[in-house]
C-alpha cells in the first residue's frame, strides 16, 4: 500500500506556501480585506451545471464563497478576498478534484475590464514570487473573437445546426450529445475546439459571454446582448470565471427560479437557493465585479505539472 | 443488458457501439466552469483495431460489452481456422484469420496465448510477448562478426521473417519479441 504518501511531492508543496503567502502580500498592499465565511450552509447554487454535496443534516457545503462574500459586500464591507476549499460533486479529472482551492475577491468600482487588468497583475506577481516569471503580457479576447478566429463561427448568432457543423468540420464525433439545448452545443464547441486553443502561450482572457450564459453576471445591451463575464485560460486550461457582478434582485431571483425549474425538469437535485442574497441584494449591492480563480491549477501550470493531483497534498484518491 | 456511466469507464472498460464491441484506451472529463460536462473517450473497435474519439455528456451511459479475455491453449490450423482449448475445461474454440492477424506468424503449436473473446468468438489472438523459435533460413553472414552491429533477414520455422545479428546461423534457435517483431537475443540450441 502506497495510498498513504502524498500525490504532490515535497518541492511543490513548498511552492504552495510560497504561493499563499504571495497572495496575502497581494491583496495586504492592495488594502483588501482577508475574510472567511461558512462553508456549510442552510442554502446552495441552483447553478445547472454545478452540483453541490448535501450533509445528512441536510445543509449543503459550498460550491464558492460567492454568496456569502456578496452578502458582505452589501454589508459595506468594502474590497474583500479570501482563498477556500470548495465542494463540487462529481467532478473528477486530469484537471478536477472534487475538493479545490478557490482564490475568489471583489471589488467595489471596478468593471470587469478593471478586474481583468487585477487578475493580471495577481497572475504576474505569483508566477515571479515562484521563481518563475511569465514571458509576456496577458492576451484578451472577446467570446466572439475566439469563436471565429478557432471555429469559424459566430458564436451569438449562430443555431444549432451550425453549431454542429463547424464542430464536424474541426473532426469532433459529437453525437446529437447536445439535444435541443443550443447552450451545451457551446459548451461542447468550448470544451473541444476552442478552449483547447486559448493561452497557448501567455495567459488569455476571453471576455462579453453570451447573454444565455450570464449565471451572476450583468447584461449589456448592444446590438447583440453579452454578458459581462470573463474567464481565463492558460494552456487551454480554465483558471477564473468573473462578472461584472449582477446587483438587481429581482433579476437575480428569477434567474436562480429559473434554474430551479431546469433542475426539476431534468431530475435533478433541486436545492433552496440563498434567499439571505436576495435579500442583502434588495439592500443594495455596491457596483462591483468579482471573479474566482482556481488556485490549483494555477499552481499546476506555474509549475509545468500535468495534473491536479500532482499539486494536492492528497488528492481525492487518498483523501 | 448491462451499462456503463461515463464516469465508471476506464482504460479496459469493453463497450458496445452500433453493434461493435470496442475497449476504452483513455477517458477525459472536460467542463467549462459555468457549462455542461462531457467525457472524451478514445476507444479502440475490437474487431478493426481502429481508434476513434467519441464525446459524450457526462453521466451518459453506454451498453457493455460482453467481453472477457481468456488463456488458452493453441492446438494446430487447418489452413482456414486455428483450433484452440482452454485447459480446465477441454472446450475447443475456432478462430479465423481477422483474429489471428498480428499472432499467426509467432504460433507454433502447445503455447497458451490470450484470446479475447466477445459472446464467446474470439476478437483478438495474442502470441506470448516474447518467442523462442529456430531459424530456417538465413544467408551465412560474416561469422565471427559479433561486434559490428549489422543485421540479415531471417526467416523462422513459424514462417516469420526478423532481423538477426549477423552471427546468427541457420538451425539456431532465437527469442524474438513479437510485440516489436524484434530480434532479443540467441536462445540456445
Amino acid at each position: 500500500m502506497t495510498d498513504w504518501k502524498p500525490s504532490a511531492d515535497l518541492p511543490t508543496l513548498r511552492a504552495r506556501a510560497v504561493l499563499l503567502s504571495a497572495l496575502r502580500a497581494f491583496f495586504n498592499s492592495r488594502g483588501v480585506l482577508e475574510v472567511e465565511t461558512p462553508l456549510l450552509s442552510a442554502h446552495a447554487t441552483v447553478d445547472r451545471h454545478i452540483d453541490s454535496f448535501r450533509t445528512e443534516d441536510g445543509r449543503w457545503l459550498q460550491t464558492s464563497p460567492e454568496f456569502a462574500m456578496k452578502r458582505l459586500l452589501c454589508a459595506g464591507s468594502g474590497p474583500i478576498w479570501q482563498v477556500c476549499r470548495v465542494f463540487r460533486r462529481e467532478e473528477s479529472g486530469r484537471h478536477h478534484n472534487p475538493e479545490f482551492t478557490l482564490l475568489e475577491w471583489y471589488r467595489p468600482g471596478f468593471d470587469h475590464h478593471d478586474l481583468m487588468r487585477e487578475v493580471a497583475e495577481l497572475v504576474t506577481a505569483l508566477a515571479t514570487a515562484l521563481g518563475r516569471p511569465l514571458a509576456g503580457a496577458l492576451d484578451k479576447l472577446s467570446y466572439r473573437e475566439a469563436f471565429r478566429l478557432h471555429l469559424d463561427l459566430d458564436p451569438l448568432t449562430a443555431d444549432i445546426a451550425d453549431i454542429r457543423a463547424a464542430l464536424g468540420r474541426a473532426g469532433h464525433d459529437t453525437g446529437d450529445l447536445g439535444g435541443p439545448d443550443r447552450d451545451i452545443w457551446l459548451d461542447v464547441a468550448m470544451s473541444l475546439a476552442v478552449g483547447p486553443r486559448l493561452g497557448l502561450e501567455s495567459p488569455c482572457f476571453l471576455h462579453d459571454f453570451p447573454a444565455s450564459q450570464a449565471a451572476l453576471a450583468r447584461i449589456r445591451h448592444d446590438d447583440l446582448p453579452v454578458a459581462e463575464r470573463f474567464e481565463l485560460f492558460w494552456r487551454g486550461i480554465e483558471l477564473a470565471n468573473g462578472y461584472h457582478e449582477l446587483g438587481d434582485a429581482d433579476e437575480q431571483r428569477q434567474r436562480f427560479e429559473a434554474e430551479q425549474r431546469w433542475r426539476q425538469e431534468q431530475g435533478r437535485d433541486v436545492p433552496p437557493y440563498d434567499q439571505n442574497l436576495v435579500a442583502a441584494l434588495a439592500e443594495g449591492l455596491p457596483a462591483c465585479a468579482g471573479v474566482a480563480l482556481g488556485l490549483d491549477r494555477l499552481l499546476m501550470l506555474l509549475l509545468g505539472k500535468g495534473s491536479l493531483a500532482e499539486v494536492l497534498a492528497f488528492d481525492s484518491g487518498r483523501a | 443488458m448491462a451499462t456503463v456511466s461515463t464516469n465508471e469507464m476506464k482504460s479496459g472498460t469493453k463497450l458496445l457501439i452500433d453493434g461493435d464491441p470496442y475497449s476504452v484506451i483513455d477517458n477525459e472529463y472536460r467542463k467549462p466552469g459555468k457549462g455542461q460536462a462531457t467525457n472524451t473517450l478514445k476507444i479502440r473497435n475490437l474487431k478493426t483495431g481502429r481508434v476513434l474519439e467519441k464525446t459524450l455528456k457526462s453521466g451518459d451511459t453506454i451498453e457493455s460489452a460482453d467481453v472477457e479475455d481468456k488463456d488458452m491453449q493453441y492446438l494446430y490450423n487447418d489452413g482456414e481456422f486455428w483450433t484452440f482449448m482452454d485447459p480446465k475445461s477441454f472446450e475447443q474454440i475456432q478462430a479465423g484469420k481477422t483474429a489471428m492477424a498480428e499472432s499467426a506468424q509467432w504460433l507454433k503449436g502447445e503455447e497458451t496465448v490470450r484470446i479475447t473473446l466477445w459472446n464467446e468468438v474470439p476478437l483478438v489472438v495474442y502470441a506470448p510477448n516474447t518467442v523462442e523459435l529456430v531459424v530456417t533460413e538465413t544467408d551465412p553472414g560474416l561469422r565471427g562478426d559479433t561486434a559490428t552491429g549489422g543485421t540479415k533477414p531471417a526467416k523462422l520455422e513459424t514462417g516469420a521473417i526478423v532481423k538477426v545479428p549477423l552471427f546468427i546461423t541457420e538451425g539456431e534457435k532465437v527469442k524474438v519479441d513479437t510485440r516489436t517483431g524484434e530480434y532479443l537475443n540467441r536462445a540456445g540450441k
